[in-house]
């Protein structure tokens, strides 16, 4: 990624830029996050098929925000991430500055975030067939089965909240579950508390997630929490025409129309 | 206690097994789920996880669960009443194949939950556990336990530790406390004469990255300096590198009601969380990244051995590991020590 490392480069030594955030190698073959504020620290910038943590996650935290104008490295769901980040006024073009990578690993640097959009909507979000094929089994399953998996499959869950860190739209200073006046959420990590911990996280992000599985990679155990956020966005396809992340479009979930259905009220 | 060196034949382990789980022990193993190793209570020998270098769970539960129930309550026309856990609650607790980092993280924690107040219910919990380690065949390259006084046949913490000789070999049992003579009693067959086994040689090989002089004497100078800041940049304030911790021990008191009727909960905290350290007053000491982070180091190979003569460090690196921004505590550590003060 020579193209990238003298871009970011050029920025800085410019002050175009504070900060570059891409990806570096890090430890066990793994890479992560690096934030470039010195010319020569974008030496250090790579993108290859391991760099699939959501960087848009740092795009609204404030140690790195309050560095000034940032530019970063963008996948697809990065890029998603950030158009559905700007359609909530977390992000816009006075201080961000995105450096695309295509599917096609070519690197491609956007005027603003209208564009970011446009190449945004070449392409749907589709949902991997092995999730597909999961989600299919989970449906076929009876109610009282489905509990059963959930209740076992959320079960080791020790709320460390790695999910929520994760993901870029999980962005509020205080949570949901943060609140105990009244305590919306049971704190503690026991069965129920898991199972509206994450009802609830996912419930947040419905008509929100860009579907970039943030939050199971995240996951220190492994959990597949984003079974339950693929889910919202095959209903959103079945029920509302699919989500695609808008700067200026009306959010799935907070939109009412008199002539919506009613017909999922029991 | 001077340690007993007996021979365990591979084929007795599950017969060992067998024996620990009856009259009413119950035995916590590795257990592999979802690609991860955690301790749970284990009903089959065969379930028990064996293809790991360390758990991504430490065995910490045993004594201080992360979510602990440590009284009832219900209001009625009087007023409330309160009924607090009784000890014979507790189960009697075989806490097998632990690793020797594990083993010494216990004491660490201990040194915590003893400070200054006695912790009546993790003490009991603790009471009844008995563990059985088993030392390091394979290491990686998080693991640092040689540099913060550990060592892949570490004996320290463990009531009996096992020691394979040899990849498909026997084992080597040390008895090493009353605790782990009790669970000869049990099964005295299984438990052979040892001859002479030089152990070490069975060992993984760990080295050693930095001694206590450059952390310890590094870090009482190094509280304002900008390292924490470019540390920190990258963690994205989660709590996961706490609760692998096998000696992080902050919690949080939580009640849990239901109607009249409820239940006053310690569940596990993190310094990582933002609002960990928030005042009513809305002021927050710890307001940014880099304090949080400089806290966890700080109070692990600063705090703690000032305090309590140990580390709150075994060196085990699960919170390296399970880091979903891949935080480095070696890495970091490392940097810390050639830092430019």
């Amino acid at each position: 990624m020579d193209e990238l490392i003298k871009r970011a480069k050029e920025l800085l030594e410019a002050g175009t830029v504070k900060v570059v955030i891409g990806y570096e190698n890090g430890s066990a073959d793994k890479t992560r996050a690096l934030f470039a504020i010195e010319p020569k620290d974008a030496d250090k910038l790579i993108f290859d098929s391991r760099c699939v943590m959501n960087l848009a996650t740092y795009i609204t935290k404030a140690e790195v925000k309050g560095k000034g104008k940032m530019a970063i490295t963008a996948t697809l769901p990065v890029m998603r991430a950030i158009i559905q980040l700007a359609s909530e006024f977390q992000v816009n073009d006075s201080n961000l500055l995105v450096l695309g990578i295509t599917p096609e690993s070519k690197m491609i640097e956007f005027k603003d975030l209208a564009e970011v959009e446009a190449f945004v909507h070449k392409y749907t979000i589709e949902i991997e067939a092995k999730y597909s094929e999961k989600l299919e089994k989970l449906d076929k399953m009876t109610p009282s089965e489905r509990w059963s998996f959930w209740i076992e499959e959320l079960s080791p869950c020790f709320k460390c909240y790695a999910c929520r860190a994760a993901c870029p739209m999980c962005y509020c200073h205080k949570c949901t579950v943060e609140f105990n006046q009244p305590q919306w959420i049971p704190v503690p990590s026991h069965d129920l508390g898991n199972l509206e911990w994450h009802m609830m996280r996912a419930i947040h992000l419905a008509g929100r997630c860009i579907d970039c599985d943030a939050c199971y990679n995240a996951c220190p155990l492994g959990i597949p929490l984003n079974l339950l956020t693929k889910r919202m966005l095959i209903d959103a396809k079945e029920h509302f025409g699919g989500y695609q992340p808008s700067i200026k479009a009306d959010h799935l979930m907070s939109t009412y129309k008199p002539d919506d259905k009613d017909n999922f009220i029991m | 206690m001077k340690s007993d060196r007996r021979l365990v034949r591979k084929g007795s382990l599950e017969k060992l097994f067998e024996v620990l789980k009856g009259d009413n022990r119950q035995v916590y193993a590795p257990f592999s789920r979802n690609g991860r190793t955690s301790y749970r209570k284990i009903e089959k020998f065969s379930d028990i996880a064996t293809d790991y270098i360390q758990t991504t769970q430490s065995s910490k539960e045993v004594s201080f669960p992360r979510t602990e129930k440590i009284l009832d309550y219900s209001k009625n026309a009087d007023g409330m009443s309160v009924k607090g856990i009784e000890p014979d609650q507790i189960p009697q607790i075989m806490l097998w194949g632990i690793r020797p980092c594990d083993a010494m993280g216990i004491g660490e924690l201990s040194s915590i939950f003893n400070w200054d107040y006695k912790d009546e219910i993790y003490n009991n919990r603790l009471s009844k556990v008995t563990v059985l380690g088993f030392s390091c065949s394979k290491t990686d390259e998080y693991c640092f336990c040689t540099s913060v006084g550990g060592n892949p046949g570490n004996t320290e913490g463990s009531d009996i530790l096992f020691t394979q000789l040899g990849g498909n070999g026997d084992y080597l049992a040390e008895i090493l406390t009353e605790k782990g003579e009790k669970v000869i009693a049990l099964s005295p067959e299984l438990f052979e004469a040892a001859g002479d086994i030089e152990k070490e040689k069975f060992l993984a090989d760990v080295p050693v990255k930095f001694s206590h002089k450059e952390i310890y004497g590094k870090l009482e100078k190094f509280f304002d300096s900008e390292e924490w800041v470019g540390q920190s940049l990258r963690c994205i304030g989660c709590g996961a590198c706490a609760y692998v911790c096998p000696t992080c021990a902050c919690f949080d008191i939580q009640d849990d009601s239901h109607g009249k009727l409820g239940s006053r909960v310690r569940c596990w905290d993190s310094c990582g969380f933002s609002l960990f350290t928030l005042h009513t007053s809305g002021h927050n000491p710890r307001n940014v990244q880099s304090a949080r982070w400089r806290q966890r180091i700080m109070h692990k190979f600063s705090y703690m051995p000032e305090r309590l003569s140990v580390y709150g460090c075994t060196g085990c690196g699960r919170c390296s590991r399970a880091c979903p921004a891949d935080m480095n505590i070696l890495e970091h550590l490392t940097s810390i020590k050639e830092a430019a003060l």
